[in-house]
């Protein structure tokens, strides 16, 4: 029940792209069709399925203060914590990687479908900002962190795909000429902004 | 390297380089790069302006870095080093963030870490350092490091004035900016501009402006 709770708490009360604003980027550059959007979406859900628990592992075992201790107890009072940037990015990086040739390799279908988003997918901010937000909150297993990683995706690629069909939509309607395309995006980004604010007085 | 003729340190070729990154092709709100954090950290005046200048410190030196090594660096895993350069700066700038201003990389939070994937700082580095001279690419950095800061203390500006009355300056403090006499004629503070979705609206409003005065930026 409590993760349950965690999923709901991540995908909606803090979403990624309306309370955090992160992968505004890839979220304002691939959501002019919702074909694309749901690909890009897709593929973040699964890139931080993979990637918030490894990164947990990795913050629980070795860059934790006292993590390195099952090494021997002259390791208690190591504190590697100031790495956490390169190695989180690290392993985005290559898992990212990994995941593009697994995938290749045993679903052409689902290649040709994420294919060109996944590289993409290495330096979108949600993917690292998942992982910082996992170590700032101090998870207690790797159950938690993963229903965490999924959760904020699912937060992500509805996020996309909402603004995808309205920008879709709004195409055809007059807008003042310097509003059209970016400026339009982002006022709708705030109207929904506004309208997920809705779900922040939730008790879980 | 081997040119013969020398171009002065600042002539108008390289004064380009940082204005118009100011102006006409701001890597904010034209070329829709970095949001993330141009939007998440400007509830305050102090954080935005730390913000930027954390941001333009590692444009800056990725910048030169990458361009020292652009004859060296690989093609092929160009990104990977770049991310170690980038990540290896932004360490830096973490670290020193915590020893002197605690409380404002503490309200920063994982805003620093993400300077990482600022698209800004990877766009620069793939467009510009990749193929110029250490001095351009400088500068470079420069203007695209102050035009994202621009934009954000024009956003936190208004989130901060309007939302709380006041603003904080580093150095200054929290200045009260409306008298008293405003709160009882009945005015307050607007709550929904301390609130995330209010940042898209300043930032699409500053792109109505900047897009009405330069016509020439419209048409995509």
């Amino acid at each position: 029940m409590e993760l349950v709770s965690l999923f709901i708490k991540s995908a909606f009360i803090e979403n990624m792209i309306f309370t955090f604003f992160l992968g505004m980027c890839s979220y304002l550059a691939v959501s002019k069709s919702v074909k694309t959007a749901v690909g890009l979406g897709a593929a973040v859900i699964f890139v931080l399925l993979v990637t918030v628990p490894v990164n947990f592992l990795l913050e629980t075992y070795v860059l934790k203060e006292g993590a390195l201790t099952w090494l021997g107890s002259e390791y208690a009072d190591v504190d590697l914590s100031f790495l956490s940037f390169i190695m989180f990015i690290a392993v985005i990086a290559s898992i990212v990687q990994l995941v593009e040739m697994l995938v290749e390799k045993f679903s052409p279908a689902l290649y040709g479908a994420l294919g060109i988003f996944l590289p993409l997918i290495a330096v979108n901010c949600a993917i690292l900002g998942a992982s910082l937000f996992m170590q700032q909150k101090q998870f207690s297993n790797v159950g938690e962190a993963t229903v965490y990683g999924v959760g904020s995706g699912f937060g992500w690629f509805l996020a996309i795909v909402l603004i995808a069909a309205i920008r879709e939509k709004i195409s055809y309607s007059h807008i003042p000429a310097p509003l059209k395309g970016v400026g339009m995006a982002f006022i709708l980004t705030g109207l929904m902004g506004l309208a997920f604010l809705g779900f922040l007085g939730f008790e879980l | 390297m081997s040119e013969a003729k020398k171009e002065s340190l600042f002539s108008k070729k390289n004064r380009k380089l940082i204005t118009e990154p100011l102006n006409t092709i701001n890597p904010v709100t034209i070329q829709v790069l970095g949001i993330c954090s141009a939007l998440a950290v400007t509830v305050q005046m102090d954080n935005a302006l730390i913000m930027s200048i954390a941001v333009t410190a590692v444009t800056v030196l990725g910048n030169v870095v990458i361009s020292l090594m652009r004859n060296i660096i690989p093609s092929r895993i160009r990104i990977i080093v770049e991310l170690v350069v980038v990540a290896f700066l932004v360490i830096c700038v973490d670290q020193i963030l915590k020893a002197y201003v605690y409380d404002v990389s503490k309200s920063l939070s994982v805003f620093v870490g993400l300077i990482i994937t600022n698209c800004i700082i990877m766009g620069r580095l793939e467009a510009f350092a990749l193929g110029n001279k250490p001095w351009e690419s400088a500068l470079d950095g420069l203007g695209n490091g102050l035009g994202y800061g621009l934009v954000l203390i024009v956003v936190a500006f208004f989130k901060e004035l309007f939302g709380s009355g006041s603003l904080s300056i580093p150095g200054l403090g929290k200045l009260e900016l409306l008298p008293d006499a405003f709160f009882e004629l009945g005015y307050m503070n607007n709550g929904l501009m301390l609130l995330p979705p209010s940042s898209l609206f300043i930032v699409a409003i500053y792109i109505w402006v900047q897009k009405s005065r330069n016509p020439q930026l419209i048409g995509e």
